[in-house]
């Protein structure tokens, strides 16, 4: 082995603040809004679970990488994350069941990232300046030229991103054979995790496009609907958000995660609105206001659900709030079998205290199949 | 859910007396809980028989009982005081054990006490083997196969069964105390035999053994709710095979995926529910297979707050005992407050943006004859925690935090070269381990044979590895030549300016210069449980080379107090209960009190005891970039033992100021020389002496001193290599022996005062006047170190004469040294006559013993003298005295069975217990007073 640091690397943000760092990955530039994780586990997860869909993640764990890339632990196809930004990226990995290194996986799907970088000042710059957009590069030098590409970054607000990760036809998961329930999976992004975690519990699946009408969904007589997380801005969403309306109105049962939590919130007539600079990480305490009892979870959103409008709207019910902000992390509709959470059941990366939300979610289902409480 | 209102007074129950497996982090744990439960309104009792603690201080408690931890002492409390309910999860096994048996003996239902905390089949379960493997078998948890015995046969039975190699654990029993790996049959009768004597109730498990499978502990807490959090993972380097307690452990794991980390946490919070059904702190430890399985069995699990506990607070700055003791009164979590950042909530689970890694310290050269190999049964007496922003700056950290005479790993000189030495020493793991794993990969002895021999994590043997190629590239340069990239790619890895100054062939201080021409400045960044996401109030510290520096000064006058550092044989507790004392009086004068300490088990390092901690090495590089950033009044070394003294001498060359006693004095009480000739002057009459540096200079003075001769190195901690020599033959080979260890060391020959009592004096003086704050009598004859006599408080059968002998020494050592703050004097008094024997102007061992036995707050007195604030005879001296207090060592040889229990010069006492008798005829006094020559050896 000898000691060979990897070439430079620069992160800039909109507000002009500069950090120097070393390249990870592959040797190129890339934009988007830049967002900080706060896990200590699950890295592979965290970058390929769609919701991070252009994103510049900031991981303040120190290290990256220790036990590789495991091929059986993905949350999609695909790296979603635009860019990383680590303190100490590490190349060399150990776990028997890993197939590569993070930094090989990299390089082979095209991720640019930057490390060595003081993630800590970075961390709290954000949380001070709140959300904004960034560029790394490790092939440009020249800051004017990259603040100039970053001028041409959209920003967040307003931005729908459901369409980019969404599946583009319609695909089937689970044991078509035997299962208790159909369920129909509107994907504005969907973790694969929130997948298992229904076929777990017996339930077959249709995953259908973010822009695909309830009619078109409803003919595959499902159920009950899942409505998964995804990336973007909710308020930019207007097919999905009609979905789920219709979906309302036919009173079916219906369970949404994260974006869908919004979506489904915005179906319902409440406001969603751009948090400063988000909840990611998997150490986010909830309180259950049904049960008085707390949950740590998983979460991932930039985005949230209006207090007030939630406070205000007459068929809505508050059933779980974050414990740091106060904030709504769940709902349920008063006059429907329809509820929803802001943050991640199906947890992966994270805790699995929250899973019997998808118990309750087949609870719904039955009770409204057979009529029978569970 | 509001906490119970019907418990208003609670007894806490301590660990007692240090001893290998239990040591101070009960003191923390302990002085938490109190002060806990106080801010709810809380009346607190506290029991504990060690009086170096800060928990039996009454700054602590409001009723503190330092009786010996006895079901007739906490009858006697019940007795006197209205307890509403007790809290045994502070005090180890001890208290648990303690608890126990109250509880057999129907004492907690007789006085209507509520147990808090914990539930009684909650320990039985996690202690009784055999009912812990049931129960994780009924809750799918895997374990190793196993089974227990209660009689030999039974023993042999199942090992017939299991195979080998075996684990034999008995039950009820600390630190892995009688434990012991069985890898061949004809070893397995003799352990046997051992496990059942050693276990309380005569039981053992026989466990399948799980050797060279990952390790990892999880912390807990739970609350009456039932929700349950998870405070910190830790991995242990040292994989499973050598007791947490001597492995070199890591937080956050960094080994671990999510996937098997969220297995493992579902296992956790699962077998901690199906234990009982308690509010409060727990801990459980898991192994893991190495191998694509990643299978993961329970070892053990204890429902109490733990070594490990302490270790995760100060890791995270979750401060579980604070917390766990609000869920025993009846909180939930979602109704308490985060401790840092005051803003969020305690409910959610720590999330780190650094490493952690701790060191254990051990001693075995105190222990001569006994086992060195690190096994299932734990031997370190103490620890060093290290923070860094990444695994290797934390693992440098922390080896120079241990004081052993190493600047750092590597980058010193003193790496083995020998191939067979070094495979050897890692087949049978020692103190060094970590050194010689980095002596092998320097060496080029490959991976596949190191992982073989010691099964060690691939990822920890790369870090290492990668700070050898490191050092090979800064080898290649000076330091005139050398790039700043590769020069702060050192100090990002935690390397010291010697470390580099070795590898570039130059001067520590032609790196601090570079250093400085080049901006490359220490940084410090907050431990905030939540990896920046809030801003945190608490201003806990430690250092690192980056960018961002989030520790600003303020503008008030401050004073540094720098920590004893990990714990050892000779320098333990005490000196932490004398910077606590230090920085509460600093704090009372005005002063903003900085603690710089390393130890994670301390109250010291407990970010509520100072304005500003420094969790950082005592290590002269860290200590003086502190200073040069919080630029204080001065500095307070004479508190934490000799690591903080001996730091003395640089802080003088560099002009910053030490507050009390000045660097001379120290350096005068500390070379005999000056000091014998500074006696002469003053008349005070002091044993025979001389100085010398060869074999043959030793035996030649010898001939005018006369034999005994009391033998030792000079400027040496607890007596270490001291013997007394009766002849030429002994005097020669003790001296070659002392000059292997420490070349060039002087040697100093004391004629021995044959069957001389001992007695010591603790003042305190302002330069003017000294206040003699206690003078105490050893009940064993001179020969035995100080630490390790009984000591009587007042002297019992002194006689006027020699008594005033040594108020009037004591007075005019200390006036002619300039001591301002406290000195301790040593005497031995032959036939009437005192004589001098040395002088230590610092805190000693016995004041915290002193200050309880006569409830007095000396600490803070003495502080109070040396930051000027107060003159001696302002001081009101008025200590409570009933009868007599005993001091009494507390030894751990029970955790070395090879070695006798042989006192002599050289300290081996790990810890101390007080106990009060009211005249000479207590039986009590009378045993010791009858054995006192027991012990001796030379």
């Amino acid at each position: 082995m000898k000691f060979k640091p990897s070439s430079s690397a620069v992160l800039v943000l909109e507000d002009g603040t500069i950090f120097h760092g070393l390249a990870a990955g592959k040797i190129g530039t890339t934009t988007g809004e830049i967002a900080f994780n706060t896990g200590m586990t699950g890295y592979q997860e965290i970058f390929t679970d769609p919701s991070y869909y252009g994103q510049i993640l900031i991981m303040t764990t120190p290290h990256i990488g220790n036990y590789g890339v495991d091929e059986d632990e993905f949350e999609s196809g695909s790296v979603n994350i635009s860019g990383l930004v680590s303190n100490k990226f590490s190349e060399i990995f150990s776990r028997a069941k890993a197939n590569q290194s993070i930094d090989e996986y990299f390089k082979e799907r095209d991720v640019v990232g930057i490390t060595e970088v003081d993630t800590r000042a970075l961390v709290r710059h954000i949380r001070e300046k709140g959300a904004m957009n960034a560029i790394i590069s490790s092939e440009i030098d020249d800051i004017s030229e990259l603040k100039s590409r970053l001028g041409k970054v959209p920003s967040m607000e307003g931005l729908e991103l459901a369409s980019k990760v969404s599946t583009k036809e319609p695909f089937t998961y689970g044991d078509a054979e035997s299962h208790e329930f159909k369920v129909a999976v509107l994907d504005l992004g969907v973790k694969q995790n929130i997948l298992r975690c229904l076929a777990e519990r017996g339930c077959y699946m249709k995953v259908f496009p973010h822009n695909t009408p309830f009619q078109e969904m409803e003919t595959w007589n499902p159920d009950g609907y899942m409505l998964s997380n995804g990336p973007g801005d909710p308020s930019a969403m207007p097919e999905p958000t009609r979905t789920v309306t219709n979906i309302l109105e036919h009173n079916r049962p219906t369970f949404g995660i994260c974006l869908g939590h919004q979506v489904m919130a915005q179906a319902s007539g409440l406001q969603t609105e751009k948090m400063h600079h988000g909840h990611r990480g998997i150490n986010h305490p909830i309180l259950n206001l049904h049960t008085g009892k707390g949950e740590i979870t998983s979460q991932n959103h930039g985005f949230m659900v209006n207090r007030t409008s939630a406070e205000n709207t007459e068929n809505i019910q508050i059933t779980h709030i974050h414990l740091n902000d106060k904030s709504v992390a769940g709902i349920k509709r008063k006059d429907k079998p329809a509820f929803s959470v802001q943050y991640h059941p199906e947890a992966s990366a994270g805790p699995h205290d929250s899973r019997y939300l998808f118990d309750d979610f087949i609870a719904l289902m039955k009770k409204e199949k057979y009529g029978v409480n569970s | 859910m509001p906490k119970d209102p019907s418990i208003k007074s609670i007894l806490i129950i301590g660990s007692g007396p240090i001893v290998i497996g239990q040591a101070c982090e009960f003191d923390y744990s302990g002085s938490q809980a109190a002060r806990s439960l106080r801010e709810e309104g809380i009346e607190v009792s506290l029991i504990n028989s060690n009086p170096a603690t800060i928990m039996t201080d009454p700054v602590t408690a409001d009723h503190v009982y330092l009786l010996p931890l006895t079901s007739d002492s906490i009858r006697q409390i019940l007795g006197e005081r209205q307890i509403d309910a007790v809290l045994p999860t502070m005090g180890g096994q001890t208290a648990l054990n303690l608890a126990i048996e109250c509880q057999d003996l129907g004492l907690w239902d007789d006085y209507g006490v509520k147990m808090i905390g914990v539930d009684i089949d909650a320990i039985e379960i996690t202690e009784n083997r055999e009912a812990f493997r049931k129960l994780m078998i009924e809750i799918g948890v895997g374990v190793a196969p196993s089974g227990t015995a209660k009689s030999f046969l039974e023993g042999k039975e199942l090992a017939q069964e299991l195979g080998f190699p075996l684990v034999i654990r008995p039950s009820y029993t600390l630190g892995g105390s009688g434990a012991s790996f069985v890898h061949e049959p004809e070893d397995f009768d003799k352990l046997l035999n051992r496990g059942l004597h050693s276990s309380p109730i005569h039981e053992v498990m026989i466990d399948k053994a799980v050797i060279g499978w990952k390790e990892y502990e999880l912390e807990l807490l739970r609350d009456k709710n039932d929700n349950v959090i998870i405070i910190c993972s830790i991995e242990n380097m040292d994989p499973m095979g050598i007791h947490t307690g001597d492995s070199i452990t890591i937080a956050p794991a960094l080994t671990l995926s999510d996937t098997t980390y969220q297995r493992m946490r579902n296992m956790a919070i699962k077998m901690m529910r199906a234990i009982g059904d308690f509010a409060g702190g727990c801990n459980v430890q898991f192994a893991v297979s190495p191998d694509e399985k990643e299978e993961i069995i329970a070892v053990e699990i204890n429902p109490r707050v733990s070594r490990s506990s302490a270790l995760a607070s100060k890791a995270t700055g979750y401060p579980i005992a604070k917390i766990a003791s609000k869920l025993a009164l009846g909180y939930t979590l979602d109704e308490l407050d985060n401790q840092i950042t005051k803003s969020t909530s305690a409910l959610f689970e720590p999330t780190l943006d650094y490493v952690i890694v701790k060191i254990p310290r051990w001693n075995f050269n105190k222990f001569k004859g006994a086992n060195r190999e690190l096994g299932l049964q734990m031997k370190s007496v103490g620890e060093a925690m290290g923070i860094g922003r990444n695994f290797q700056e934390a693992l440098q950290k922390a080896c120079q935090s241990l004081e052993i005479n190493r600047n750092g790993l590597g980058a010193d000189g003193k790496e083995w070269r020998d191939q067979d030495k070094i495979l050897e020493s890692l087949k049978h793991p020692s103190w060094n381990r970590l050194f010689h794993l980095y002596d092998a990969i320097k060496l080029g002895i490959p991976f596949k044979t190191i992982r073989e021999i010691t099964k060690i994590d691939p990822w920890f043997l790369h870090q290492i590895e990668e700070l050898i190629s490191l050092e090979r590239e800064i080898e290649k340069h000076s330091i005139q030549s050398i790039p700043e990239e590769l020069l702060r790619a050192a100090k990002e890895r935690g390397y010291a300016d010697r470390q580099v100054a070795h590898l570039l062939r130059c001067w520590e201080s032609e790196v601090y210069k570079k250093r400085e021409e080049l901006g490359m400045q220490r940084v410090f960044k907050l431990v905030d449980t939540c990896a920046a996401e809030f801003p945190a109030e608490t201003p806990y510290y430690y250092s690192t080379f980056e960018q961002e520096n989030e520790s600003v000064r303020t503008n008030r006058k401050k004073v540094v107090i720098l920590g004893s550092g990990p714990n050892r044989i000779g320098q333990g507790i005490e000196f932490d209960y004398c910077c606590v004392h230090g920085v509460l009086a600093a704090k009372e004068a005005g002063y903003e009190t900085i603690m710089i300490n390393c130890n994670p088990e301390t109250v010291s390092t407990d970010f509520d005891t100072a304005d500003k901690l420094y969790f950082e090495p005592v290590f002269w590089e860290h200590i003086y970039d502190i200073i040069q950033h919080e630029k204080p009044e001065g500095v307070i070394v004479q508190l934490g033992g000799q690591t903080a003294l001996k730091l003395a001498e640089k802080l003088d060359r560099y002009g910053i100021p030490i507050l009390g006693t000045a660097y001379e004095t120290l350096d005068k009480a500390e070379d005999r020389g000056v000091f014998s000739d500074l006696l002469k002057e003053l008349g005070i009459p002091y044993p025979k002496y001389g100085s010398v540096e060869t074999a043959e200079e030793a035996v030649e003075l010898s001939r005018t001193l006369g034999f005994p001769l009391l033998v030792r190195p000079s400027y040496v901690l607890g007596g270490h290599s001291m013997k007394i020599v009766i002849n030429e033959q002994e005097l020669e080979h003790h001296v070659v022996d002392i000059l292997k260890d420490m070349p060039g060391n002087k040697i100093l020959l004391d004629h021995f005062l044959d069957g001389a009592i001992e007695a010591e004096a603790d003042a305190i003086c302002d330069g003017e006047d000294t206040l003699i704050i206690g003078i105490m009598e050893h009940i064993e004859p001179a020969g035995i170190h100080s630490g390790d006599s009984y000591a009587v408080l007042p002297a019992f059968d002194l006689s006027e004469n020699a008594l005033n002998q040594i108020k009037d020494y004591t007075s005019r050592i200390a006036i002619a040294l300039e001591t301002k703050g406290l000195i301790n004097i040593q005497f031995a008094v032959k036939d009437d006559k005192v004589y001098v024997i040395e002088a230590n102007p610092r805190a000693s061992r016995t004041v915290p013993f002193i200050a309880k036995a006569y409830d007095q707050p000396y600490v803070n007195w003495a502080t109070k003298v040396m930051l000027g604030e107060l003159k001696v005879k302002d001081l009101n001296y008025d200590p409570k005295q009933h009868g007599f207090a005993i001091k009494i060592p507390v030894f751990s040889f029970d955790k070395f069975p090879d070695v006798n229990k042989e006192l002599g010069p050289e300290m081996k006492s790990t810890g101390e217990a007080i106990q009060f008798i009211n005249h000479l005829r207590d039986p009590f006094f009378k045993k010791v007073y009858s054995e006192r020559n027991l012990y001796l050896s030379r």
